[in-house]
């Protein structure tokens, strides 16, 4: 029930889009999203219901934050 | 995300070298050091991930109140059941279906010939309603993540036959039941990364002061849960107590204001069981008076069954000590003999979200290869 489920935006009518999640297209409601929407966008969905955008720059620094934390672990076991 | 980026998710040698600085530093604290996590999505990556065997030795992670499916009261499942079997259709999520209540589950009911259905929406609970002259029953379970979402519908326009009996939950609640806990010493929280998108990762911060334990949010993929041990550990071993966002890609400081706002306009809390484990000040989400013409324990309220006896083998159940990190379930005599997953004694062994059933399933698992 408390799964998120991200999946990309590809289509949008008004206040509801349709989402592909891997294959797997449904409807989603967007009166709650945090962020407008725009075509090709990822979200993070529960029943039903986008509670986020997942904007590509916010990939960006999970990544670059794994970057730093996991560089400094690799060194310490060159070490 | 596309598959790529996922992968850079479950990096290898990235998982490795935070495991050996897990290690490191666990050999370091020189002493055993215990965590809890508060989200059943966090078990379930730990078991398909294999990463429990993985932990250094000296590190605990206990499980924590974290599956809603696993704190919804017997009560409050004993409410829906009696409506179905009043008649009325009877609308609530997959997992919620075979949880027994004091004595029967949903299923057992819609076996009887009651009208339960599954929903995976909670935009359906309305579109159902819509289409029907009849009351529907939707029996809303859950935690913010989801309690958003029956917000949200109640404010776009409801139909007048549709009825919410809400069980409801508010996580950051029962944390604070687990950090007064005597029994349980946890020495920092790993928090559930979805729930925090809602409420943001600010909100641990009056936890945090006042109990004096670091929270950091965490992610599901392997690296996101790994990264977020060290620096629990860090802080641990440095005598630190502070919020830290280890998932920043869809974790902010102050959450989904829009949905906060939705969510506290139409529910307020208030205190409530949890199932197993206390009575939770503020840890229940009731309807709020403005929207009494669509709270089911109001409009049913003289059709509720006066309370059960619990059933049997109940009262043996481990769950509320297995939710609060003084048990696991191996520790439950019930665990695979009387309790499993097509005959659950308590609510851990339904969900896929229970501690118990991602046990049970790890080991049928482990003694299938």
């Amino acid at each position: 029930m408390c799964l998120g489920v991200p999946g990309r935006v590809i289509e949008i009518e008004g206040s509801t889009a349709l989402v592909d999640f891997w294959g797997v297209r449904r409807k989603v409601a967007l009166d709650i999203v945090d962020e407008d929407v725009s075509l090709g966008d990822h979200v993070l969905v529960h029943v039903g219901f986008a509670i986020r955008r997942i904007a590509p720059e916010d990939l960006a620094e999970t990544l670059a934050f794994f970057e730093t934390l996991t560089s400094e672990a690799l060194e310490g076991l060159e070490r | 995300m596309t598959e790529q980026r996922k992968l850079e998710f479950r990096d290898v040698a990235r998982g490795r070298a935070l495991q050996q600085r897990l290690a490191d530093l666990v050999a370091r604290a020189g002493r055993d050091v215990t965590l809890m996590h508060v989200c059943g999505s966090h078990e379930q990556a730990f078991a398909r991930y294999g990463l429990r065997s993985r932990f250094p030795q000296g590190l605990r992670v206990q499980m924590g109140p974290g599956c809603p499916v696993c704190v919804t009261d017997a009560p409050e499942i004993d409410a829906a059941v009696a409506l179905a079997e009043r008649g009325y259709r009877v609308l609530t999520y997959g997992d919620m279906l075979r949880v027994p209540g004091s004595s029967d589950s949903l299923m057992d009911a819609r076996a009887r010939g009651a009208r339960v259905d599954v929903i995976y929406a909670a935009t359906q609970a309305a579109e159902i309603a819509r289409g029907s002259r009849e009351p529907v029953v939707f029996f809303a379970t859950g935690f913010e993540t989801t309690a958003v979402a029956t917000a949200a519908v109640l404010l776009n326009a409801p139909p007048a036959n549709l009825f919410v009996l809400s069980a409801h939950k508010w996580v950051p609640a029962a944390m604070e039941i687990v950090a007064e806990s005597p029994e349980t010493q946890i020495e920092g929280y790993l928090a559930a990364g979805h729930a925090a998108t809602i409420t943001g990762c600010g909100l641990f911060e009056p936890f945090v002061e006042r109990y004096r334990r670091p929270v950091v949010v965490a992610g599901f993929e392997p690296l996101d849960i790994l990264a977020a041990l060290v620096l629990l550990v860090e802080q641990v071993l440095g005598g630190k107590a502070e919020v830290v966002n280890a998932f920043p890609r869809a974790v902010t400081k102050n959450g989904n204001q829009r949905a906060l706002t939705a969510l506290f306009k139409v529910f307020e809390t208030d205190a409530g069981e949890w199932r197993g484990i206390a009575r939770v000040p503020r840890g229940n989400l009731r309807l709020r008076e403005a929207f009494a013409a669509h709270d089911a324990s109001l409009r049913f309220s003289g059709e509720f069954a006066a309370p059960k006896l619990p059933r049997d083998g109940a009262l043996e159940c481990c769950c509320g000590g297995i939710m609060t990190g003084r048990l696991t379930p191996t520790d439950c005599r019930l665990f695979g003999s009387k309790c499993r997953p097509d005959t659950p004694v308590g609510a851990c062994m339904v969900s896929s979200e229970g501690a118990c059933r991602i046990w049970y399933d790890l080991r049928e698992r482990e003694a299938s290869e």
